[in-house]
């Protein structure tokens, strides 16, 4: 055998260590990728010989059949609710316990738990631990209703409700996350600023949250805002749980339409689809972070 | 310490307390089902603390459904797919910083490329892909999928990056070979960044229903929150405290870890975050 020279051998060593990473890349993520996209545009069903191209009717369905618009619109509705309540409360939670820490680290690092704890918790099983407690007749929150003297109400039940309902999981789920990331922002906020601007007259807890901490977690908060949105526009495990996107759709999302379409009435390609306009929403939203990233190191 | 400082510290604490509350009630409502004896569930008063502690519905929980069977499954899917993230993506991420090659610009910005595709992108084509190959319904349609870690090739590229080339030249002087250096030198060099990686992984992984529910349709395959699911769906309402027990001990493991390893678990999680 002919001895390789050293290029060659450095060339098969680079073949070695990152090719099998490459190609299970390719085969894993580009493929597929470039598949779902073809598939979206014909009616491929899972299991049939053969399909067709149908242009762009997978897409026309989904912004006219009134389930499909709901599934997008009650996905916008989720995300437009998650943000502003998961991240409002999260900066609330974080000021207080940055502050806390100041006089007592132990109890500000003990709630940090506590918060955080949901962060980790398998959700399906947290799902199923809301619904006992939403339950409508041996339910805590229920017990608390009519014990004040107001109507039971059965929220996974309720048309009007359930989205919502869903949306104040999502929040309790986030909101340990989002406080992580606001604490890591309110530490690198340098100590001197807040007594400049004391030196300038803003004494007020107020106006030293708008005159220095606000500005100062400008880019914290842009970065939390586009990964609550991206991470809520996959909602999936407490719709699989707790309602199948019902009732009567009133909970049916992007995700989980694609999973029902796709996996349950194995029409593959107006899954692809809704797969695309979810992707769409997710590619917009993470492009941005990378950009707000990107401008957050050039800032330091 | 001026009187209107204490009056805010104790309106601030109050309100971190009550939401902490909040947050931790339905974790407490889930470990006070599961111990409730049935007659004390199926009651309109509000009571936190069972009267007697009834271990029963924990006993049922494991015979009424084959939970050690989902805790096996759990475990054999997250390691099986840690291991084969770890083994593809150290090797990649060492190549990508400590090699010089033409194609290395383009598998990096493939990487960053991929960690835009969020994993539910590909699950109709690689379910097409798995069919064909009859692998449904394996324990290799459950981890194959997620063996090429985008996210994990960055978290460790990021890490190589910062470290001196010349520590690897010296080990090539001593005339190791290229791969005993990825393993021998640089993975443990990694490690924090591993630990992050494998935090990041297994909480993903063990607490993903998605996936599960589309690649298997047989039970004894079934994850922990694929088995959880099957169990509330053929509950009737009467079953609501094993129930509470089975998804109590699917929680515990990575409730118990995060309490255990609150750094490790917190950076990594947040690292988490970059991926789209």
């Amino acid at each position: 055998m002919r001895r390789l020279s050293r290029a060659g051998r450095d060339a098969l060593t680079d073949l070695w260590l990152a090719g099998p990473a490459t190609v299970m890349m390719i085969v894993l993520i580009f493929v597929p990728v470039a598949i779902v996209a073809l598939l979206s545009f014909t009616d491929y069903q899972f299991g049939a010989r053969s399909f067709r191209f149908v242009g762009l009717e997978n897409y026309t369905t989904l912004f006219t059949d009134p389930i499909g618009r709901r599934a997008v619109t009650n996905t916008l509705l989720y995300v437009a609710v998650v943000i502003p309540f998961s991240m409002g409360l999260a900066l609330l939670v974080a000021m207080a316990l940055h502050e806390m820490a100041t006089w007592s680290r132990m109890l500000s690092n003990v709630l940090r738990a506590a918060y955080f704890l949901p962060v980790a918790a398998t959700l399906v099983a947290m799902a199923l631990a809301w619904q006992m407690l939403l339950h409508p007749s041996i339910g805590l929150f229920n017990a608390v209703l009519s014990h004040l003297g107001f109507p039971r109400q059965d929220l996974l039940s309720d048309r009007g409700l359930v989205l919502y309902t869903l949306a104040a999981i999502g929040i309790w789920q986030t909101i340990g996350y989002n406080m992580v990331l606001f604490l890591a922002g309110l530490a690198a906020i340098p100590r001197h600023l807040y007594e400049a601007a004391e030196v300038d007259g803003a004494d007020r807890p107020w106006e030293r949250f708008w005159t220095v901490t606000w500005p100062m977690l400008g880019p914290t908060t842009l970065f939390v805002a586009v990964i609550t949105a991206t991470q809520s526009f996959r909602v999936f495990e407490t719709v699989a749980t707790l309602t199948d996107g019902g009732p009567a759709f009133a909970s049916e999302t992007l995700v989980y339409a694609l999973y029902r379409e796709g996996f349950v009435y194995f029409k593959a390609g107006y899954a692809s689809a809704i797969t695309m306009v979810f992707f769409a929403f997710v590619l917009a939203l993470t492009l941005l972070q990378f950009r707000i990233l990107e401008r957050r190191v050039h800032y330091k | 310490m001026s009187t209107r400082l204490l009056v805010r510290r104790a309106v601030s604490t109050t309100f971190v307390l009550l939401g902490a509350a909040i947050v931790l009630l339905p974790f407490v409502w889930m470990l006070s089902v599961s111990l409730k004896p049935a007659d004390e569930i199926f009651t309109r008063e509000i009571a936190f603390l069972p009267t007697r502690f009834e271990w029963s519905n924990y006993v049922e929980a494991f015979t009424a459904v084959d939970l050690t069977r989902y805790l096996m499954n759990g475990v054999v899917v997250c390691v099986g797919i840690l291991v084969f993230q770890i083994l593809l993506a150290v090797p990649c991420a060492y190549a990508l910083t400590q090699r010089r090659f033409r194609a290395r610009t383009l598998v990096f910005g493939m990487v960053l490329a991929g960690l835009l595709v969020p994993y539910h992108v590909t699950a109709i084509p690689i379910f097409l892909g798995l069919a064909q190959l009859r692998l449904l319904d394996t324990y290799t349609a459950l981890i194959l999928p997620f063996v090429a870690s985008v996210f994990g090739m960055f978290l460790f590229r990021q890490f190589f990056a910062q470290i001196p080339s010349d520590l690897f030249e010296a080990a090539r002087v001593d005339g190791l070979s290229e791969t005993a250096i990825v393993w021998r030198i640089a993975f443990p060099l990694a490690w924090p960044a591993a630990t992050a990686f494998a935090v990041f992984s297994v909480t993903a992984h063990w607490n993903d229903l998605f996936w599960p529910l589309i690649a298997t349709s047989d039970r004894a395959l079934a994850t922990p929150p694929r088995g959880i699911v099957y169990f509330n769906d053929q509950e009737s309402g009467s079953d609501v405290g094993p129930l509470m027990a089975a998804a109590a001990v699917v929680t515990a493991p990575l409730v118990i870890g995060f309490l255990l390893a609150q750094r490790a678990f917190t950076q990594g999680l947040a690292a988490g975050g970059l991926k789209g």
